[in-house]
């Protein structure tokens, strides 16, 4: 049974099934400023994953990616969307392709894919976090989904930063994290990102009035 | 082996279930209350309104059949029944083996099946309406339900109710991600199949949003008394399952009478802080549109699914 798993893989696993909790209701989340919560929420989660996976360990780069996952993705990023949100005025609820109740099925079946598909993998792993694997793939795959399925550009920057916490995950959960330098790199890619795209919404909305990005597809015509 | 404390525990646990269900949910309205500053009505209410039923006539519409007649019956049958195999008190049940927990998610499916036929046997709109709105809201939150089941029985490698509790109750500490998916999600089935606040409003008459209510409008007397006590019975019953599932400490094992009389004043607490939390939810949270109620339970099954693959993936290995 399960009680041969150590306390702290119990706890790396709780964390991560509080992730793909939140994966599921940042899916489901009809407004904006409540989905930038749920971010900063899922990131909370990750770096207190890490955070247990690095007392575990002791590995110290694991403290230092900890610590930089709650600078970035639980203080700095969220302030800046909600900023962002708040200078677009961008008003409503969030505008999804297909309906929510059936976003979630799809969501489901995904999850299903992505254990089955990372259950052999993870056999290979011998670290404590390896049975996280599938969860950290599934995260990757619902952001994805939700990067799909949505109208706005905040939205799909918002599942871009999600698929990357999965990403983060995956990395934890196989490799106890990757080396350092990559490790700041992506970090860095991120948040240049996210405020090369804030200043992408302003260039898009001056042209179009509005952030859907559905006006994008007609560019060529004229 | 049948023992003759396991007899009388379990005819105490009925005896127990059919006193204190109007008590809880005299307890959960005068939390209700005090929540919305308004003046609580005393908590004897529900048995008040019982008595006062009982001694009024029954008045039956003209095209009642006998099915009309009998459902009250039936539903307050299968809730004492559903209250004698769910383990409030101790697991040493001898009704236990009468039914698991799939047959007493079957055992909740005939009450239901038999309250809206009644509805829909006088032929009025709003009993009809009220029926349709409750098999809506019942095939929605079936599978749910026993989706939560299939995970707690994976846990305990058995589908009896009693074997699952005795063996949460006496496990190691060790935490179950799928647990807590699973106490939410049953948390969520369990306001719809009570008629709570988010799905429906246990205390209107407003056509438009009630669907318990709308069922049993044309009863009265003895028939509305019995339907009115199998309604607390029933809250009753999943108060009782959702605690003895997901907070099984203190449930007697076997036939230990000092524990026994241990787990009662244990029960009475853990009821009194469930009912509070109840009426703290529905105080919170506004009635949603009845076209809403899909997605609510629709996300309860996603909750109930993810626990069982989270079961599968993080806890299966040895």
């Amino acid at each position: 049974m399960s009680a041969s798993i150590p306390f702290s893989a119990q706890l790396i696993n709780l964390f991560a099934a509080v992730i793909l909790l939140l994966a599921f209701a940042m899916l489901a989340q009809r407004r904006l400023p409540q989905l930038i919560n749920l971010f900063a929420l899922q990131g909370g989660a990750l770096c207190l994953a890490t955070l247990v996976a690095a007392v575990t360990t002791g590995q110290v780069h694991l403290y230092y990616s900890a610590g930089l996952t709650l600078a970035l993705k639980v203080l700095l990023l969220p302030w800046i969307l909600h900023r962002l949100v708040r200078q677009l005025k961008v008003k409503g609820e969030v505008e999804a392709l297909i309906n929510i109740p059936t976003t979630m099925l799809v969501g489901i079946v995904l999850v299903m894919v992505a254990f089955n598909v990372a259950l052999p993998i993870s056999e290979l792993s011998h670290t404590i976090t390896r049975g996280t694997l599938g969860i950290a793939l599934a995260v990757v795959m619902l952001a994805f989904l939700m990067m799909i399925t949505r109208q706005k550009a905040i939205t799909q920057v918002v599942g871009f930063l999600s698929m990357e916490n999965g990403l983060f995950l995956a990395a934890t959960s196989a490799t106890y994290g990757m080396p350092m330098v990559v490790e700041l790199g992506i970090a860095l890619d991120v948040l240049i990102g996210v405020i090369i795209l804030g200043v992408f919404f302003f260039q898009i909305r001056d042209q179009f009035d509005s952030l859907d990005i559905r006006h994008m597809e007609r560019l060529k015509d004229n | 082996m049948i023992s003759i404390s396991g007899l009388l525990g379990q005819a105490f646990a009925i005896l127990l279930a059919l006193v204190l269900a109007p008590l809880l949910s005299g307890w959960v309205g005068q939390c209700r209350a005090w929540l919305q500053s308004r003046t609580a009505p005393p908590l004897l209410l529900p048995y008040y309104q019982l008595q006062k039923l009982f001694h009024k006539d029954v008045v039956l519409a003209h095209g009642a059949s006998s099915l009309f007649r009998a459902a009250p019956f039936v539903v307050f049958g299968c809730m004492v029944l559903a209250c004698a195999i769910i383990p409030s008190l101790s697991t040493d049940l001898p009704l236990a083996p009468a039914a698991d927990a799939l047959a007493l998610v079957g055992v909740f499916g005939l009450a239901r099946i038999f309250i809206s036929l009644a509805a829909m046997d006088v032929g009025t709109s709003f009993g009809s309406l009220g029926g349709r709105r409750e098999m809506l809201v019942g095939f929605l939150a079936e599978p749910a339900l026993l989706m939560v089941i299939f995970t707690l029985a994976m846990i305990a490698q058995s589908t009896s109710v009693a074997t699952i509790v005795e063996t949460l109750a006496h496990r190691e500490l060790v935490i179950y991600p799928s647990l807590a998916f699973a106490g939410i999600a049953f948390t969520f089935v369990s306001f719809a199949e009570n008629a709570r606040v988010p799905v429906d409003n246990p205390a209107t008459h407003l056509e438009l949003t009630m669907i318990h209510e709308a069922m049993i409008l044309e009863y009265s007397g003895r028939h509305l008394a019995l339907i009115e006590w199998a309604a607390s019975l029933k809250l009753y019953a999943y108060s009782c399952l959702g605690l003895a599932l997901f907070f099984p400490w203190g449930i007697a094992p076997g036939d230990n009478f000092l524990a026994l009389v241990a787990a009662i004043p244990l029960l009475l607490l853990k009821l009194a802080i469930g009912g509070a939390f109840l009426a703290g939810i529905e105080t919170i949270n506004a009635k949603m549109r009845i076209f809403r109620a899909p997605e609510f339970l629709g996300t309860a099954f996603m909750l109930a699914v993810l626990g069982l693959l989270v079961r599968l993936l993080l806890e299966s290995r040895v």
